[in-house]
């Protein structure tokens, strides 16, 4: 019997995409965002989550992915890394899925930019491809400064 | 009964030591060869005893005295075969003994409490015991044993039944708590205070009498708690000043002077952080005061002050904050000396110190290099590890000044905020956000409308500046520095011809931030940055504000250094402007650009322009050859930039000017001297480096630059003046 990993899922763009779900905190509903000047293009700004104050990193702009279109308005998937909570505000949050690693498979070819930067590797579904977006990098965004 | 504050604290403290010894005492009896544990015994029962000496309670100190000499040997004893068998009955019996001690240190304790006194009972026969017992040791024990225990029995008997009552009420009374737990609490009860104010903003939607009662509650609840918190952080400043009598006698005695220290509000009280932060910074400057301040007597006998020098420490409420005051009567502050020392350092250049106000040389003492070069020691001003004690002040938000008069003495005065946890801010709004800006940094502010809104700022090629009463201030639009895109219904505004300047301070240097609108001043909760944009360097933090949303906290150091207001060098640099050292040829210098009025371009250093003004031809007045004008009670010497440096003709005025403005540049020239340049025009106020230079062969200038692809002159203002 193979080793499973529990992944919380969500969806950006046309990429479906999930991470280990003991790092998830919460999913919030989209707040009002208080945009912070000068900062990483990345950083779409603050919210306040329960008097705490997190920064809320827009996963579209960090994977160079086309900004999020009409009206439709992003969630918070909270994220704890290193102690810190970090908002990340993604189009659509999925089921959370149990996955074996029979399934899984180094990053595909066929992946290039930045998403293939920041993933670790996927799993092969039934009937998609699920991306694992390596949490650590994805919320440090000094060494993707630099590499750009 | 009242009793003071130095015997509560000891018998908080003594108290706990006891129960300490007493629960180390019943380990050590299972555990006798534990050296730790003896040590602590030995220490907690030392602590104890010098306790007792200090507020002369005899009785305790040779109690406890007694106790300690008995661990002695315990202590020394380092587990030697021979006598372990006879040890072991010994520490028995010692241990017997030592808990007696522990029983009449605590019957004392609780007279103490009671009576203020230590009692009457006597306790020479115990102590009798003991030191026999400690002779025993060192002899045979067995034989003294029985009769010893037995002495020992009936005293502890008489210690016990003793007529005291049997609980401590002080001890009752206080508990230790977790710093850390305090400050949760207090951020915990921070949030509450956010969270009523948006509460108490809903109650104005709401017509639910009952709503409303609820929430004035909640709201009155709210502040006690906030308040109620707050004293519990809470310390007299005695905390920390109780320790100076100690150190000014000290220093006195090794360098032969004589001091009294006198003491004034000592019961005011801050929170315990705070008091911590400055507890340092306070005895780094009443050792200056008497090291460099207070003169030896017999200098003092031969100037007329009386021989024994005085300091003053100071602490009382003002407005919110807490003013601290360090005085002496001593020397006072050296400034020529002072200045000459940090011209030596290179901290400034000498054209630079020659311009500097009394004030803006004695802050020179804030300057870090004066601090670690040793030779200034001997310096009459003050300076060692100055900038350390500004350092740690401004770190709580603190404000320090010094003022000094030769031969009268020297002042410092700390305003210190109360507590740390909540901050004072002004509201501000700009490209449709709030940002705080710390009170600390706060000057004054200004609210320009309709033409002098336009006129009000001399815009010049993206420099502008704002004459404040007379004074010229660097502009600074808040929308630009933070890069926001202007909002787009701009011009329909109303609010658009009007002009909120909030004056801010940063390192002594005052600038403009322009802002859309000036909400209010708000007590905030400050909440740290997340690390992925602490790289900005304008900001200080972010808080919650009352309707729930996230403002950001401005730094305005930050912020003056990115506006290159001040320069980034902030250590060395005491103000904005740049030090034009003459040797250094590759500096960033704030070159006021201007216009002789034979279309000749000239520049002169902005750290030597005084004032802008404009003055009537009428007004210009002759003595001789020279040129004056009446000018705030005293006479300006002009030079004419038309005719210079053709000398001959400078007693020609531009008579046909008659109906135009003269254009003056006030110039500092030292020593507090003005001196004013008629020009024609200003062009600007350029901060730039200048690479290309040529030496001018031309009296009055120093050399001639490239400053915006133009060949500016730049006038040498000391020689200017020696020609004329």
């Amino acid at each position: 019997m193979a080793d499973e990993l529990q992944l919380c899922t969500f969806f950006l763009d046309r990429f479906f995409f999930g991470i280990e779900a003991e790092k998830v905190q919460e999913i919030v509903r989209y707040q009002h965002i208080t945009p912070v000047p000068l900062a990483p293009l990345e950083v779409r700004g603050l919210i306040n989550l329960r008097s705490k104050i997190l920064i809320a990193i827009d996963m579209r702009r960090r994977l160079d992915l086309p900004v999020l279109n009409g009206d439709r308005l992003p969630l918070n998937l909270v994220v704890r890394v290193d102690e810190d909570n970090i908002s990340l505000l993604v189009d659509d949050v999925g089921d959370v899925l149990d996955v074996s690693d029979d399934w899984f498979e180094p990053t595909p070819e066929t992946l290039t930019g930045k998403v293939r930067q920041l993933i670790r590797g996927a799993y092969k579904l039934e009937d998609r491809l699920l991306l694992i977006l390596d949490i650590e990098k994805v919320v440090d965004l000094s060494s993707s400064i630099s590499s750009n | 009964m009242e009793i003071d504050e130095d015997l509560e604290a000891f018998l908080v403290e003594s108290n706990e030591n006891l129960s300490q010894i007493e629960r180390d005492l019943v380990i050590f009896e299972q555990n006798p060869t534990d050296r730790e544990l003896i040590n602590r015994l030995y220490r907690n029962l030392h602590t104890l005893k010098g306790n007792c000496g200090f507020l002369g309670l005899d009785k305790l100190e040779s109690i406890a005295h007694a106790g300690e000499h008995l661990l002695t040997p315990l202590r020394d004893f380092q587990g030697e075969g021979e006598t372990s068998s006879q040890l072991s009955l010994n520490r028995r019996e010692i241990t017997n003994v030592l808990f007696t001690i522990v029983d009449a240190i605590r019957a004392i304790l609780i007279t103490l409490e009671s009576t203020g006194s230590e009692g009457e009972t006597d306790y020479t026969e115990l102590i009798g015991v003991i030191g026999k017992l400690q002779d025993f040791n060192q002899t045979q024990l067995e034989a003294a044993e029985n009769t010893s225990s037995d002495r020992l029995a009936a005293i502890s008997q008489t210690v016990l039944t003793e007529d005291t009552p049997q609980s401590s009420i002080v001890t009752d009374n206080f508990m230790r708590v977790d710093v850390e737990r305090l400050n949760e609490l207090m951020n915990l009860v921070g949030e509450l205070v956010l969270c009523r104010n948006q509460i108490l903003q809903f109650t104005n939607l709401q017509n639910d009498s009952s709503f409303l009662e609820t929430a004035q509650r909640l709201d009155v609840i709210t502040t006690d708690l906030q308040e109620g918190l707050r004293k519990t952080r809470m310390q007299p400043i005695a905390t920390v000043w109780s320790k100076f009598t100690r150190v000014v006698r000290d220093l006195c005695v090794s360098l032969g002077k004589q001091v009294s220290l006198e003491i004034e509000g000592e019961d005011t009280e801050l929170d315990k952080t705070v008091i911590e932060t400055i507890a340092d910074p306070l005895t780094h400057l009443i050792r200056n005061c008497i090291d460099h301040g207070i003169e030896t007597p017999d200098v003092r006998q031969g100037i007329g002050k009386p021989e024994a020098g005085k300091v003053f420490l100071r602490a009382f409420h003002e407005s919110g904050s807490v003013k601290i005051q360090i005085a002496d009567d001593g020397a006072g502050i050296d400034i020529e000396a002072l200045k000459v020392k940090a011209v030596e350092l290179n901290l400034i250049s000498a054209d630079r110190a020659s311009t500097l106000s009394e004030q803006e040389a004695l802050n020179l003492i804030f300057a870090p290099g004066l601090s670690t070069a040793k030779q200034v020691t001997n310096l009459s001003g003050r300076g060692v590890g100055m900038d350390v004690v500004r350092t740690n002040i401004n770190q709580i938000d603190g404000t320090i000044e010094v003022c000094s008069k030769q031969n009268k003495g020297t002042v410092f005065t700390i305003e210190i905020p109360l507590t740390l946890a909540i901050a004072r801010t002004l509201i501000v709004t700009t490209g449709g956000d709030r940002y705080a800006i710390p009170q600390m940094n706060l000057l004054e502010l200004i609210r320009l409308e309709g033409e002098q809104a336009v006129k009000g700022v001399e815009m010049i090629h993206g420099s502008p500046v704002y004459r404040l009463r007379g004074q010229l201030i660097p502009l600074i639009y808040l929308n630009e520095e933070l890069e926001l895109e202007e909002a787009e219904n701009c011009s329909d505004d109303p609010s658009y011809d009007t002009l909120n300047i909030v004056v801010l301070q940063a390192r002594d240097y005052p600038f403009g931030l322009v802002v859309d609108a000036i909400n209010d001043i708000q007590e905030i909760v400050v909440k740290p940055l997340g690390k992925q944009i602490q790289e900005v360097s304008c900001f200080a933090g972010a808080t919650i504000m009352g309707d729930g949303l996230v403002a950001l906290i401005l730094d305005i150091q930050g912020l003056a250094q990115k506006a290159h207001v001040i320069s980034e060098d902030k250590e060395v640099d005491l103000s904005t402007e740049s030090n034009l050292a003459v040797n250094e040829n590759e500096e960033n210098s704030q070159m006021l650009l201007l216009q002789a009025l034979d279309n000749r371009r000239m520049g002169i250093s902005l750290s030597r322009v005084a004032r802008l003004e404009n003055f009537s031809p009428k007004t210009v007045e002759r003595i001789g050859k020279r040129m004056v004008l009446q000018y705030r009670d005293r006479l300006l010497d002009l030079i004419d930039f038309s005719t210079f440096p053709d000398v001959e003709n400078a007693d020609s005025i531009p008579d046909s000017k008659d109906e135009e403005l003269l254009q003056v540049v006030v110039v500092n020239i030292g020593e507090g001297k003005l001196v004013g340049l008629i020009v024609g025009n200003i062009i600007d106020i350029v901060d730039q480096r200048i690479t290309v230079k040529s030496d001018s062969d031309q009296e009055g200038i120093e050399y001639a630059a490239v400053i915006q692809d133009e060949v500016t002159e730049i006038i040498d203002i000391q020689a200017l003046i020696a020609t004329s």
